[in-house]
């Protein structure tokens, strides 16, 4: 809290919306990590929150993650919808008593003025099968639109959490096109207008997005991604065995995001898609698992104790 | 007499679940109040968003020593009886309790005394047992805590007689702990800072003036009022709705209702989705024309006093609806591109269940079942056979992905669309009908076929797979559509035996204990229903519902009073002697000797039955069950000169006794032909 850098004027673009995030909540002491450098459906899957949630530590860190989802291409054709996004994530273990004041700091700093605006907490209790992880929370209302999800972790990996760590996830794009007033997110100012060369999401995301939608609904060889999904869930048992827990837990990623895809091109059927949720989820549980046995602290001695 | 003051506040709590919680904490601490001796004269719980709070007035400031006695094992029984006793008792040895003969032998006694004193040393540990045993539907822990509250407990106002009690709450960890006080906080951004109170009046008032309305009633009121008002402005009717009043009470601390308008370009998309967007996703009330249309208007409830009179919010929630809408538009657009008819095929891409194949096998289930269900009840077979074919066509349209609690209502409105015949629209609509015990029942003919069709697939396809509902576990929602078959069977008057339909005996059964309880929440008398139910292999449902109505007009009667009593006695005593003589039962059965017969009164009765049979048969046969039952009334006199007069187990001529006991079986046995009378109770 002694981080003397001003406050940042109101953010007018996105990547001001994402400095403003990242100062605030820098000087709330958390870690500003950068994005994990794998294809993940959401933040949640950064090791920064799925692993760091877990054991006895306590962990404080705010990042941007871009989040692959590819069943949600639409070719560029839909205003509001990405099959690759952003996701800005603070998460903050253990909770804070006041952490939901902090947040409410984060709105007030992004330009959202409380006084005008009814900011509401509506229950919505998240899940992720995949991760086998679950928590209590709320959605957050600006004016009837959500714009964060906060949530206080409970499990992960189907393990119950030491520290209950407070989570909160701001979907940029649509964070964005709320506070700057744009009906679709391809208009959306990239940087300032002032700037020499000003340009909007459009600009930077649009070919993006018409090109992977048509990998993800018709060009992505099903095969290679069968197998790919195969070989890493093989390697992340391997890697379990051998007691590395990152190196697996890259490998559950992997086998997450090609099973993400697969589903995309429509060549899992219903009752399969449950069998690779769970084949996933033992992946990650293993991977928690490990992870958690290199954070507990060794346990006293009770030897030199009762002499 | 004092009052006591406690109110926990939270981070938000959900809205579905103040009122029990609040109720909860009453019963809990009143009870805690009663267990430890404590009178009280009133309590009131209430909740908003962040705080559970409980005013209980009229507490005695102090308790008196309570003296009490406590009887023990006999004197020299076993140790270990001795020491539970002690343990009971709170006695360290025999020395401290008393030997007392009390005539039946010398017992041990303890008396124990219940130290008084003043309540507010008792009601800390009172407060601390009723949050601990508080049953929230899901609970969480935080920080580094070890206890679990709803969402995280933030502090704790304890006041009793205008005094902090001594207490505190310790959630675990490394966390500190929430001591009792007596200062809260206001409303989340219309106040500022914590402030003190001094009991519940001071308490109110200053909440009051932080921007928070206490009790959920008035909440509500000015919800209401303000949404009639805004909507009487603008000539408009606000469509009320009780559970949405309550959901959005429970969302705001200070609520203000705000006027919206829909943009105009959404207004031929149909209400139904209008509604959707409104109503179940974004908390909205609707609102209706002078012609009872859906108006262009709705009210939202903000939980702030904007400083610009809410001009932001209306217009915040009003884009983000036209967001919803315009994805509504879209699909609406686009689904209307395509026939329902060419949809059937994507209907081999969604599982129905993984053991009963995909939606397109159970469409073809369901046409061949509602073409059978058509010629039982008269309905237009090609109407039928296209309703039943189309009636899942809509899951494959976009607006359904997007808007599942739309299905069968869109499949509605694109079959107008395609002029089908306006009865096979309306099945499509009708047929997942009746959604619960409110919600009407489909009448024309096309429609019924195809919603029974559909109940009775899904009834026997998961009892095929022996997915039949267990206790609280019906994951197929089984038993509400058997009630749904029985509600348009009996509210239609349908003739149409089930059997056939039913395929697995024990269906029927199950079928019968659906009535049981439907019956029961209407008033009839269990052991009616239960009488009429249990001859077994009435399938014929109105059928059965008449004779549970003549039986239940019959014992109202003087005479079917009578005429059971009369049962009951016959009934008990061949029971009586059935246990001693396993036997005895097939010998009695079957109708008594004529030659046997030896005093009139015997033979009075055996004639008065024979007459009855032949009255009751052809009655029966017409379903005419109240004259089946008239037909009883002559029993009674000879039944009852019969057990003046005649004794049944005379013991020296067993072959008179066993004639006699056929005679009484037999009245039982004819009785039995209209209705089981052994369920009846008196």
């Amino acid at each position: 809290m002694s981080d003397p850098s001003p406050a940042r004027a109101k953010p007018t673009c996105f990547q001001e919306l994402i400095l403003t995030l990242q100062e605030y909540w820098a000087r709330q002491g958390c870690l500003i990590l950068q994005p994990f450098d794998m294809e993940m459906g959401a933040g949640t899957f950064h090791t920064a929150t799925t692993l760091r949630a877990l054991g006895p530590k306590p962990w404080y860190a705010a990042y941007v993650q871009p989040s692959r989802r590819p069943g949600d291409g639409r070719y560029g054709e839909n205003p509001m919808r990405l099959q690759h996004y952003y996701q800005f994530q603070a998460i903050l273990k253990p909770s804070p008593p006041d952490i939901l004041e902090r947040y409410l700091g984060s709105l007030e700093a992004i330009g959202i003025d409380t006084s005008l605006h009814d900011i509401r907490f509506v229950e919505d209790d998240w899940e992720s099968p995949t991760l086998g992880a679950w928590g209590l929370g709320w959605e957050v209302w600006c004016d009837g639109m959500e714009i964060t999800q906060f949530t206080y972790f409970q499990q992960v990996g189907g393990i119950e959490v030491d520290l209950v760590a407070g989570e909160i996830t701001y979907g940029l794009e649509r964070l964005a096109m709320y506070l700057f007033d744009k009906k679709s997110v391809y208009e959306l100012p990239y940087n300032r207008a002032d700037s020499d060369v000003p340009l909007t999401y459009g600009d930077v995301f649009l070919q993006n997005e018409r090109e992977q939608s048509a990998y993800n609904f018709e060009h992505a060889d099903t095969e290679m991604l069968f197998r790919h999904f195969a070989d890493a869930e093989k390697e992340c048992g391997r890697l379990i065995e051998k007691k590395l827990p990152l190196p697996a837990y890259e490998q559950c990623i992997k086998a997450s995001h090609s099973f993400n895809l697969l589903d995309a091109r429509g060549v899992i059927s219903v009752a399969e898609r449950q069998s690779y949720i769970l084949r996933v989820r033992d992946l990650a549980k293993a991977c928690c698992e490990a992870w958690l046995a290199t954070q507990k602290k060794p346990a006293p001695s009770t030897a030199e104790g009762a002499a | 007499m004092a009052e006591l003051l406690l109110e926990l506040l939270s981070e938000e709590i959900p809205a579905r679940m103040q009122t029990r919680a609040a109720d909860d904490l009453k019963r809990l601490v009143c009870d805690g109040l009663k267990g430890a001796g404590i009178g009280f004269e009133q309590a009131r719980a209430f909740a908003t968003p962040r705080r559970l709070t409980l005013v209980i007035d009229g507490i005695p400031a102090s308790r008196d020593d309570v003296s009490e006695e406590k009887r023990g094992p006999r004197v020299g029984a076993p140790d270990q009886a001795v020491q539970g006793f002690l343990k009971g008792a709170g006695l360290a040895s025999l020395d401290q309790a008393e030997k007392r003969d009390t005539g039946k032998g010398e017992f041990w006694f303890a008396v124990v005394t219940k130290k008084g004193g003043p309540t507010a040393d008792a009601l800390p540990g009172v407060i601390d047992a009723a949050m601990k045993a508080l049953p929230w539907p899901k609970s969480m822990k935080w920080g580094s805590s070890t206890m679990q509250w709803v969402r995280p407990l933030q502090s704790i106002v304890a006041l009793f007689d205008g005094k902090v009690l001594k207490g505190e709450v310790s959630p675990g960890g490394q966390m500190a702990p929430i001591v009792f006080g007596a200062t809260t906080r206001g409303h989340r951004f219309l106040s500022k800072g914590a402030f003190e109170v001094a009991n519940f009046a001071d308490y109110v008032a200053k909440l009051r003036s932080a921007h928070v309305i206490l009790d959920a009633a008035e909440r509500k009121a000015i919800i209401l009022d303000g949404a009639r008002k805004l909507c009487s402005d603008v000539q408009v009717t606000l469509n009320e709705d009780e559970g949405l009043l309550e959901e959005v009470a429970g969302l705001t601390e200070w609520p203000v209702p705000m006027l919206g308008a829909i943009d105009a370009q959404f207004m031929d998309v149909p209400p139904e989705v209008l509604i959707v967007s409104m109503k179940v996703h974004l908390r909205f009330f609707t609102t209706s024309g002078t012609d009872g249309k859906l108006a262009n208007r709705f009210v939202v409830v903000a939980n702030n006093v904007a400083g610009d009179g809410g001009k932001t919010i209306v217009a915040g929630n009003e884009r983000v609806l036209r967001g919803r809408l315009a994805d509504a538009k879209f699909f609406w657009d686009q689904d209307r591109k395509s026939t329902l008819e060419s949809r059937i095929p994507g209907l081999k891409q969604i599982v129905f269940h993984a053991k009963l194949g995909t939606q397109a096998e159970r469409v073809e289930r369901i046409v061949k079942l509602a073409g059978e269900i058509a010629k039982a009840i008269g309905a237009d077979a090609a109407d039928v056979e296209q309703a039943a074919r189309l009636c899942k066509a809509d899951l494959v349209t976009g607006m359904v992905g997007e808007f599942p609690e739309l299905q069968g209502i869109m499949g509605r409105y694109y079959a107008l669309g395609e002029k089908l015949p306006a009865s096979v629209a309306d099945a499509l609509g009708d047929h997942y009908a009746p959604a619960g015990p409110n919600d009407r029942c489909p009448t024309a003919p096309v429609s019924i076929a195809v919603a029974l069709a559909d109940k009775l697939d899904a009834l026997t396809s998961f009892w095929s797979i022996g997915e039949k509902p267990t206790g609280s576990r019906d994951p197929f929602a089984l038993r509400r559509a058997a009630l749904g078959v029985i509600r348009i069977v009996v509210e239609n008057r349908l003739r149409l035996p089930l059997r056939p339909f039913l395929k697995a005996d024990d269906l029927l059964s199950f079928f019968a204990e659906r009535l049981k309880v439907q019956m029961r929440e209407k008033g009839v008398r269990h052991d009616v229903v239960d009488a009429v139910v249990s001859l077994g292999g009435e399938d014929d449902l109105v059928r059965l519902l008449a004779r549970v109505e003549a039986l239940q007009a019959f014992l109202g009667t003087e005479a079917g009073k009578n005429l059971l009593t009369a049962y009951g006695r016959a009934a008990n005593i061949v029971r009586a002697e059935e246990k001693k003589d396993k036997g005895l039962a097939a010998k009695i059965a079957g109708a008594p000797d004529a030659a046997l017969l030896e005093q009139a009164e015997e033979k009075s009765v055996a004639s008065a039955l024979d007459e009855v049979a032949r009255n009751v048969k052809p009655a029966l046969a017409a379903e005419d069950f109240a004259g089946a039952m008239a037909a009883f009334a002559g029993l009674r006199g000879p039944i009852d000169a019969l057990f003046d007069k005649v004794t049944v187990n005379v013991t020296d001529r067993p072959e008179i006794r066993l004639n006699r006991l056929k005679l009484l079986n037999q009245i039982r046995a004819t009785m039995d032909t209209v209705a089981d009378f052994s369920k009846i109770e008196g």
